[in-house]
């Protein structure tokens, strides 16, 4: 098998009000040892690069609705052609609630039921890794893994059919679960519909989740579950040197 | 002509509104107890040219569907008027 012969290249979108684009920068650059390239939204050029981050924020301000505003961004088109061609997109937190509004991923995040501001640790439960294998290759199916979350706005909505579709296409793959792994009102810090966290589309090469990975990419930050998405991200290129060699 | 046009966004029925039920829970601690509940929404006023009501009308349903509402939640309704008060032609003297 032939390896990419280079460092992965990561493209952070940064809008308005983005405020999560640093960490990820960091971990790419500092942990795994990546290039990673901030784009400002006006943007209509990722540049060469191998996965795109929509990282957490408050992108043009939240007004009107989460995303709502960014997803007309220039950076956005690019983003979706990106997608579209079948390169992995993470979007995290205000990322998610982006990648809803633009019709990238189904559904939409609304206000947390209790209308309060949530920064806290979360156990997760994975469900069919196999689904994103790009960002969740490296992970085993039903098992816990803790995340911070950090949202007012978290609550996954959508009707009773898309859910439906989602759970029986597999594409419902983090939920929030207790210390036990059990998918329980107590566990769900947000109201959000059947304890979903994350989803990723058809093709399993966008994942939309609220919690911030990024923010469990070090030890001295107390704890690393995350840093295993960006694991899986770079084995699952390394795995695909040509498809990635195309993507640039 | 100079349009108003006043945008009404709601929250579909059956998606909850903590928001509009805390309002309601406030109203009831405040003695109003006949209030069985409150829907919280968006108002907004948007002032525009359009040559007729017509391209009026298929404007303010375009900037809905594309940016105002979001569907999977929301819906959106709104009343269209001649802006008198920015058009001087309709000025009465």
């Amino acid at each position: 098998m032939t390896l990419l012969a280079r460092r992965p290249r990561v493209a952070v979108a940064v809008f308005p009000g983005t405020w999560s684009e640093r960490d990820f920068a960091h971990v790419a650059t500092e942990v795994l040892g990546w290039d990673a390239r901030l784009v400002w939204h006006a943007e209509d050029d990722l540049g060469a690069c191998d996965a795109v981050v929509l990282p957490g924020g408050f992108a043009h301000g939240d007004y009107l609705r989460t995303g709502a505003v960014a997803r007309f961004s220039p950076v956005m088109r690019a983003v979706a052609a990106f997608a579209a061609a079948g390169g992995p997109v993470i979007g995290s937190c205000n990322g998610f609630q982006i990648l809803t509004e633009a019709g990238m991923l189904p559904g939409a995040l609304m206000r947390n039921d209790h209308l309060e501001f949530r920064c806290d640790w979360q156990t997760l439960r994975v469900e069919h890794p196999d689904a994103s294998e790009a960002w969740l290759g490296d992970l085993a199916d039903g098992e816990l893994i803790d995340l911070p979350i950090s949202h007012g706005e978290g609550r996954y909505v959508a009707d009773a059919a898309t859910l439906d579709q989602l759970e029986a296409e597999r594409r419902v793959v983090l939920r929030y679960a207790d210390a036990a792994g059990r998918i329980t009102g107590d566990a769900n810090p947000n109201g959000s519909e059947r304890g979903i966290a994350g989803i990723v589309n058809e093709a399993g090469n966008v994942l939309g989740l609220m919690p911030h990975p990024e923010r469990a990419s070090e030890s001295e930050v107390g704890g690393t579950d995350g840093l295993r998405l960006f694991r899986s991200l770079e084995r699952w290129l390394q795995a695909r040197p040509a498809a990635a060699e195309r993507r640039l | 002509m100079h349009w108003l046009a006043e945008v009404h966004v709601s929250l579909r029925s059956g998606i909850a509104d903590p928001e509009g039920q805390t309002i309601g829970s406030a109203l009831r601690s405040l003695g109003y107890d006949s209030v069985s509940e409150v829907r919280s929404g968006k108002l907004m006023r948007i002032s525009f040219e359009a040559d007729d009501s017509a391209a009026a009308e298929a404007a303010v349903a375009e900037m809905c569907g594309r940016l105002l509402a979001n569907p999977v939640m929301e819906t959106a309704t709104w009343e269209l008027r001649a802006d008198e008060q920015q058009d001087p032609e309709l000025v009465v003297p």
